[in-house]
């Protein structure tokens, strides 16, 4: 059973506390009573788009801080498994438990570049699903927006056009766009593709801080090295084929039954590491 | 150097123009077509859907044919050539070979068309030629006052689905995860560009509603950095087409509809060119030390 807000709920509004509602600044605290109950908690979900499942058998649950590695061949279940926690998609087996709002942060190769838009014009347009559709985006919004960007280091970029920004510093726009929805639960879909070095360590103590603040991140990536610095490791190939800390999930068995015929690589001193196709979907 | 005659006979070509009630209904005609192709053709240029915008007045034809036959009102026709075409394009992308693209051009092909035959039949009144080609001049207050209420609630629109229209063409996925519906959006600009091809399709004709409601934008797009400012520019690029070529009709004694979309297209080809110059240059500069 899913506890997804309705699209439209209106902020502020009276009434029981709306997991919802914009309460608080980007940084904001967690809202529900129990600090270390799960945030999202799933048990036997299976996903398809028609007669075959595309995922089957996803089984696991994220605490508040986690930042849980999503491994997976391209097809793999990674983008079906988001779906469904989206709630886009509907689980056909198991059941599917979110304790809090949903945002997404995709691939910034999937915006459009030459949209004459400044950074701030985007992360605006997180705040859309939680007004009615004769309002435009009011004071609060525009601080809301504004302290999302600080948070995420780009508090002098606000004007600058999305455009016209680095790799690095658009991924993270993106994440203040999902910040500013007030969402504890974080996808991001493959957002160290294009980056480099130093981009990657900035959105490596984003990624850092943002769990600390009490978020459940869960990252898509093909970077075994990175899925080692983080809490649990998500392997998916059609179905769940580990879920655990990453000393008990990246062993060459599981990278083995994760990427099958993918896997061109199980060596990087003394420890594993992989070298799959990094085609997008 | 200036020669005083000179400049009042430039001034009195521009100003003359205007002093006969025809044409000032088309100048009031021609604003309201700018600010409506302006704004609604910088989401139709972002979001791709020119085609659609080329596709709706062709499609509508037979239902403008209609109306001149029946001789009731031409918006009214229109608006019921639209509903059908909507009607039949809904139809056609159901059926699995067919995708978008390919529903539309059926339909729109199939209405044309019809309307063609429709038009060419014995039955039919004079000035058939006027629902292809427009008659701005030809404007009544009436048709004047029917356009300027279409506009006010197509500025209204804009106003109101602008934060959703933003979001939905910047990022599709990402508007849809933010729990926004990309689908409902789609129909709204849809039908934003249904009302927008019925009031120009009076003044204009069917087939230069097009034009208007395309080049102007796809000019702004070149020159833009923000979305206000492109907007903007939109809006001045067709107004700027539609009294250049009201001047060029009066002057040149060309049609009214074909110099207007023909001065829109000009511009779009001159900043079009002017842009590719200015990105060719200092590229050559930058080649130039190391050779």
């Amino acid at each position: 059973m899913s506890a997804r807000p309705s699209p439209d709920a209106v902020p502020g509004a009276p009434g029981p506390p709306d997991p919802g509602a914009v309460v608080a600044g980007p940084a904001g605290t967690p809202r529900t009573a129990d600090p270390v109950a799960p945030l999202l908690r799933l048990q036997g979900v299976g996903a398809g788009y028609d007669d075959d499942l595309a995922l089957r058998d996803v089984t696991f649950a994220a605490a508040p801080g986690d930042r849980i590695a999503v491994l997976g061949p391209n097809g793999g279940g990674k983008t079906t498994l988001f779906r469904v926690i989206l709630g886009e998609l509907a689980a056909r087996t198991g059941t599917l438990d979110v304790a809090d709002d949903v945002a997404v942060v995709p691939q910034t190769e999937r915006s459009r570049l030459d949209f004459p838009v400044s950074a701030t014009d985007v992360v605006l347009m997180g705040t859309i699903a939680g007004r009615p559709w004769w309002r435009g985006p009011g004071r609060r919004d525009r601080k809301a927006a504004r302290e999302a960007l600080v948070a995420v280091g780009l508090g002098d970029r606000a004007d600058a056009t999305f455009g016209a920004l680095s790799g690095g510093q658009r991924q993270r726009v993106l994440v203040a766009r999902a910040l500013v929805r007030q969402a504890r639960i974080l996808l991001l879909d493959e957002p160290y593709r294009g980056l480099d070095t130093a981009s990657v360590q900035r959105l490596d103590e984003l990624i850092s801080t943002l769990a600390a603040e009490g978020r459940t991140l869960l990252i898509a990536t093909h970077d075994v090295a990175q899925a080692r610095a983080w809490d649990q490791v998500l392997c998916l190939n059609g179905r769940q084929v580990a879920y655990g800390p990453p000393a008990a999930t990246l062993t060459a068995e599981t990278l083995a039954g994760t990427y099958g015929g993918e896997l061109l690589r199980v060596d990087h001193d003394g420890e594993l590491a992989v070298v799959a196709e990094h085609h997008c979907s | 150097m200036t020669d005083p005659a000179l400049i009042a006979s430039v001034l009195d070509g521009l100003v003359d123009p205007w002093r006969s009630g025809i044409m000032q209904r088309a100048l009031v005609e021609v604003v309201l077509l700018g600010a409506t192709g302006g704004l609604l053709g910088c989401w139709i240029v972002w979001g791709g859907l020119s085609y659609s915008a080329e596709a709706l007045p062709h499609a509508m034809f037979p239902g403008l044919v209609g109306a001149a036959l029946l001789g009731v009102p031409l918006v009214l026709g229109g608006a019921v050539g639209l509903l059908i075409a909507a009607l039949l394009i809904a139809a056609a992308s159901r059926v699995p070979s067919l995708d978008r693209d390919t529903s539309i051009s059926v339909v729109f092909t199939s209405m044309f068309g019809l309307g063609t035959l429709m038009a060419l039949s014995p039955d039919t009144p004079t000035g058939v030629s006027e629902l292809l080609f427009g008659d701005v001049l030809g404007l009544t207050n009436g048709d004047v006052a029917v356009a300027a209420g279409l506009t006010l609630l197509m500025l209204i629109a804009l106003r109101v689905l602008h934060p959703r229209l933003l979001a939905t063409t910047f990022d599709r996925d990402g508007a849809r995860a933010a729990g926004l519906r990309p689908g409902v959006t789609d129909v709204a600009l849809v039908a934003l560009i249904a009302v927008a091809t019925l009031v120009c399709v009076q003044a204009l004709g069917n087939l230069f509603v097009a034009a208007t409601l395309v080049a102007p934008a796809a000019t702004a797009r070149i020159l833009g950095r923000r979305l206000v400012t492109t907007m903007a520019i939109a809006v001045g690029v067709a107004l700027l087409s539609g009294v250049g070529g009201l001047l060029l009709s009066y002057h040149a004694g060309t049609a009214a509809g074909a110099s207007i979309a023909g001065v829109t297209v000009a511009i779009y080809l001159a900043v079009a060119a002017g842009a590719s110059l200015r990105d060719a240059l200092p590229a050559r500069r930058r080649r130039a030390p190391a050779g």
